[in-house]
């Protein structure tokens, strides 16, 4: 089983995206910043990251750019899903090393397209 | 809806387009035809239908088959047949050696399709240098036609099958709006047509997408529709059905790709 880390500052958020991606057949574990985010990375790298964009303490984009420098951390697939839906945005977080991005509000077809085009189904 | 009503608009759709409208589909009636009966200024489907039950003005029953015909659609909707087009385009260039490799999106609905097309074959075009694209579009609704033309899309649209790196290349953005770029635009000419009609003046093409068209057609208009398709497709050509969609029973005029679902060459 496939596993992915959601990372996001709303209990409400993780706990929709949860649902969404463990009907996918994914293992799922949570985050509530980058700085909880890098530290379950350190322990065990996930297949998956479904990442939020403003986040006390972490941003999620300080968090991508420590990750792809760590070792193994080119490995996990990264989705952005976020409320930050401007183009800039999007070019930024595929130049740090995202491979797909959100904009909120999503549903699961879109979790699902997305990860689908990374090739985590 | 009484099963006699719901009879006066599958007569009318099966008459217009050929669809076959079946019971468990009535519930989708009310929705579809909402806009029509605003535009008509009507007072509810109980008085649509009694009009169509006397001397309906024909503007009036084109615009009921068009908005039954309107169905959903998505930018690379499952993936596997552009990757596959993409994989068989090389050869497909080669069989027209100097000429323009002609592909038709049949019952495009709001455009995304095409444009998918549109967008595959300029991000590989630096790979098959010399070669020329013409995109056809074609769907029997004018209001879906006129949103694809205008190649603009929500956000919630865009993300059913755009790749983010492909959305901020091919598309600009104005909010929530997502438009497609000039040049990917300028690639699609989107026309009005019924496939029920003759395709001869068409003219023939390389490549014809037609997935999840049939869904509502009788066999026998599925038939006749695949067999003006055949003669339409060149030699050397490709007919994409949708992955669950078949020829079998229908026509002996196409045979299936080893190996692949929904993608047939003439015989």
């Amino acid at each position: 089983m496939k596993s992915c880390l959601v990372v996001d500052d709303s209990r409400v958020v993780r706990k929709v995206a949860r649902r969404i991606i463990e009907d996918l057949g994914f293992s799922c574990d949570e985050a509530e910043d980058g700085i909880q985010a890098y530290a379950a990375c350190q322990k065990t790298m996930p297949d998956s990251i479904l990442l939020d964009w403003n986040m006390p303490n972490m941003s999620g984009i300080e968090f991508l750019e420590k990750l792809r420098g760590m070792p193994g951390g080119d490995r996990p697939k990264v989705v952005f899903c976020t409320t930050e839906n401007d183009m800039s945005f999007i070019q930024r977080a595929l130049s740090a090393g995202a491979n797909e991005y959100i904009m909120k509000p999503f549903d699961g077809e879109i979790v699902a397209t997305k990860f689908s085009q990374v090739g985590l189904l | 809806m009484k099963l006699t009503d719901f009879e006066v608009y599958r007569n009318l759709l099966q008459q217009k387009s050929g669809l076959a409208l079946t019971a468990d589909k009535s519930y989708l009636l009310e929705s579809r035809l909402a806009p029509v009966i605003k535009k008509w200024d009507i007072d509810g489907m109980a008085a649509l239908t009694q009009i169509l039950r006397g001397q309906a003005d024909p503007q009036l029953v084109d615009d009921i088959a068009e908005g039954m015909t309107v169905s959903e659609t998505r930018f690379f909707r499952d993936y596997k047949p552009f990757d596959k087009l993409r994989d068989l385009l090389p050869g497909i260039i080669k069989a027209k050696g100097a000429g323009t490799v002609r592909i038709w999106s049949a019952g495009c609905s709001s455009g995304q399709e095409a444009y998918s097309l549109a967008v595959l074959t300029k991000e590989n075009a630096a790979g098959w240098p010399g070669a020329s694209f013409e995109i056809i579009a074609t769907d029997l609704s004018k209001p879906v036609l006129t949103q694809a033309r205008a190649g603009a899309y929500s956000q919630f649209e865009v993300q059913y099958g755009m790749p983010s790196a492909l959305l901020i290349k091919y598309f600009t953005q104005a909010g929530a709006t997502w438009t497609l770029k000039d040049d990917i635009k300028r690639m699609v000419k989107f026309e009005t047509f019924n496939l029920l009609d003759s395709m001869d003046a068409l003219g023939t093409f390389d490549v014809i997408f037609c997935r999840n068209v049939f869904v509502g057609f009788n066999q026998q208009t599925k038939t006749k529709v695949l067999d003006q398709m055949a003669a339409r497709l060149a030699k050397h050509g490709y007919l994409f059905l949708g992955s669950n969609e078949t020829i079998l029973g229908a026509t002996d005029k196409f045979k299936a790709l080893e190996g692949e679902r929904g993608i047939y060459r003439p015989t």
